[in-house]
């Protein structure tokens, strides 16, 4: 939780957009984020971000599920209550197939969309800044963190690489308790100033 | 990186000369709207079909399930029917979902969204049956495997009904979490455009504070693969359960290995009916014409032709394998079918599955809208008598003395209606208040699929293959 100082430039097509993220890192600034409307596929490698790995834990998930499926039937039919159906064995591993596959894809589903709130940080009640009302629509925005001395030609640089909008914002960089419908106080201070 | 050839002979998924805010405005504006008169009427209609509904099962749970037409030689009547009917309807949405996506069918992307929900009350609908035909409903929680003091007694793992259970519970949990993992990007769409306090706070609830960062957006299409490649077998498994509930007794005429595939093509064949009767009226009621063209509306006719084509192969090798087989009562048991005193019932089974479907391989008729809505209809009546007539094969066991005939109650009926009313009242619910195609992913596909690009591309194609390629190559 830290409130700071944003250069923002809004883009009006990802066919801009790349070559200006190309500039801006070559020229040597760190970019914050970059917001937009939809996946643009190639911009998490273009920004240098490496794969995700969730399915990694999907796969951990998964079979935390396939075993959780076969130890408790398991120990239930051979040791907890064992019973003859039809005098079929006490571990009849085809007949529990089904619900061991159910519980390995229930596992796996629920496991990686929690991890992936998790990871985003995004929950009912989590707030984050936007920081152009249209990130969401058309706008594909491009963030750099500045201070008080390079603001000015942060700003002007993202000008120069097609931005259609640019401006400095005071922003919290992080996510909090909130709701849409309000206005924080750094917001209204900032409106005021 | 695009490619230098377009076809001339593929459509274009999104028609018309779009830009990316046209197509917010365009898919959002029936959402910001208020109601119309005709929303209204729909939707307190089918309040009303629902509360009969509750009424009907308030009257079955009263009095005990001796209120509804079933004895002792037909158990399973109307409530497994429509129980088998819902589900198998529930699996048009994940097939396009999944399957679709990882065989990277463009076409998908306009429909999947209401495809998807359409599963989900679907098998909120078919998940009714099986609770209130337990009878003493009160004590449905003993089919989930909880500590207790009764010995303890474990439900019995073996057991195909309990296989259904968790079929269809996790099948309605997964295809929850990936329709609504969809949503969460397009409900910030709308939180970020609200004007009133109110859907600012319903919509930022909603949207989990989404702001489309790459990095969350990379995680995002991670998300949506797996749980596409989860889904695909998931989405076959549940309906082979369910078929399971019948093959694995020893009933003539159930005691079939066909039964999974055959449930299979049978459930995909009704759900994209189903599919066609909702998206043939929301495209016209919400004017989304350019986003779910006749070029869909024809994708989902050939799947329909398809899937009607397996069922009615199904249909004849049943009857093929039951001559063969030399088994008696197999014989019988499907004669009975054809001739016996539920011939009504195979007869419209066979005329609406597999007769009328025919009809599909005209391309003029995929490409007819009256046709096709009408068709969606038929469709749905055949696969309920379809179901009916595989229920109906208990009419007559081996003891002549315990032969019946069925036939259903006004509380058996008014349940059946009320899950019509459950159905429709969540569906106009989803079809006001989100985005009834997926935003995000309709803006993904436009400069691939859409058709301002395909304009564009005339004077690519006139390009030198050198110059095409260093243009490429310097973009990224």
């Amino acid at each position: 939780m830290s409130i700071k100082k944003f250069a923002v430039a809004a883009y009006d097509d990802e066919a801009v957009l790349f070559p200006a993220v190309k500039k801006v890192r070559s020229a040597g600034y760190k970019i914050h984020d970059v917001f937009t409307p939809f996946a643009v596929h190639g911009l998490d490698e273009a920004l240098g971000e490496k794969e995700s790995d969730l399915h990694i834990a999907g796969f951990i998930y998964g079979i935390t599920g396939t075993s959780t499926a076969l130890g408790f039937m398991g120990w239930i039919f051979t040791t907890d209550w064992p019973q003859n159906f039809g005098g079929k064995p006490h571990f009849p591993l085809p007949a529990f197939i089904p619900i061991t596959f159910e519980l390995t894809v229930l596992f796996a589903a629920v496991g990686m969309v929690l991890t992936f709130c998790y990871l985003n940080q995004i929950m009912p009640g989590v707030k984050k800044h936007i920081f152009h009302p249209r990130q969401t629509d058309d706008k594909f925005v491009m963030v750099i963190e500045v201070n008080d001395t390079n603001a000015a030609e942060t700003e002007a640089f993202l000008k120069s690489t097609g931005a259609d909008e640019t401006n400095i914002q005071i922003a919290e960089s992080d996510w909090w308790y909130g709701r849409f419908d309000k206005k924080e106080d750094y917001e209204i201070q900032q409106q005021l100033a | 990186m695009h490619l230098k050839y377009e076809s001339t002979i593929r459509e274009a998924l999104v028609d018309g000369n779009k830009s990316y805010h046209q197509v917010t405005e365009d898919i959002c504006r029936p959402i910001e709207g208020k109601p119309t008169k005709l929303w209204a009427i729909g939707f307190w209609l089918s309040v009303s079909l629902l509360l009969f509904g509750i009424f009907c099962v308030s009257w079955e749970v009263y009095w005990g399930t001796g209120v509804w037409g079933l004895n002792r030689t037909i158990g399973w009547g109307y409530d497994i029917t429509n129980f088998v009917w819902w589900i198998g309807i529930g699996h048009a949405g994940t097939l396009i979902s999944a399957i679709l996506l990882l065989f990277r069918q463009g076409w998908r992307t306009g429909v999947n969204r209401a495809a998807e929900a359409m599963t989900i009350f679907a098998v909120m609908c078919a998940g009714q049956f099986p609770i209130w035909h337990m009878g003493r409903v009160w004590n449905a929680f003993f089919v989930l495997p909880y500590g207790n003091t009764r010995g303890p007694l474990w439900p019995n793992f073996v057991s195909p009904l309990l296989w259904d259970v968790f079929a269809i519970s996790t099948y309605f949990t997964v295809s929850l979490l990936f329709w609504y993992s969809g949503l969460v990007p397009d409900f910030a769409t709308l939180r970020d455009r609200a004007k009133t306090k109110f859907r600012k706070m319903a919509y930022g609830f909603a949207s989990f504070g989404w702001a489309g960062s790459a990095k969350h957006w990379q995680r995002h299409e991670m998300l949506s693969l797996v749980l596409a490649g989860l889904s695909t077998p998931l989405v076959l498994s549940v309906h082979t359960i369910v078929s399971y509930d019948f093959a694995t007794s020893i009933i003539p005429g159930w005691h079939t290995t066909i039964f999974p595939p055959y449930f299979v093509a049978g459930a995909v064949f009704s759900g994209f009916a189903m599919v066609q009767t909702l998206l043939v009226i929301t495209r016209k009621v919400l004017n989304l014409q350019e986003y779910i063209t006749i070029g869909h509306i024809e994708a989902m006719n050939k799947v329909i032709v398809l899937t009607g084509s397996i069922v009615g192969v199904a249909y004849l090798t049943e009857l093929f394998i039951a001559f063969y087989s030399g088994v008696l009562w197999e014989q019988e048991a499907f004669r009975l079918r054809v001739l016996g005193p539920y011939w009504w019932a195979y007869w419209a089974m066979m005329t609406c599955n597999v007769v009328s479907p025919q009809l599909f391989w005209f391309k003029n008729l995929r490409r007819n809208i009256w046709f096709t809505f009408f068709m969606s209809i038929v469709v749905n009546i055949g696969m309920w008598f379809e179901r009916f007539v595989i229920m109906m094969t208990l009419h007559r066991d081996y003891l002549p003395s315990s032969w019946s005939y069925y036939v259903p109650t006004w509380p058996e009926v008014g349940f059946f209606l009320g899950t019509f009313g459950l159905f429709f009242t969540m569906y106009f619910l989803f079809a006001k208040y989100a985005p009834v195609i997926a935003i995000a992913e309709i803006k993904f596909i436009l400069k691939t699929s859409g058709q301002n690009f395909k304009d564009k591309m005339n004077t690519i194609e006139e390009k030198a293959d050198e110059h095409f390629l260093e243009e490429q190559l310097s973009h990224h």
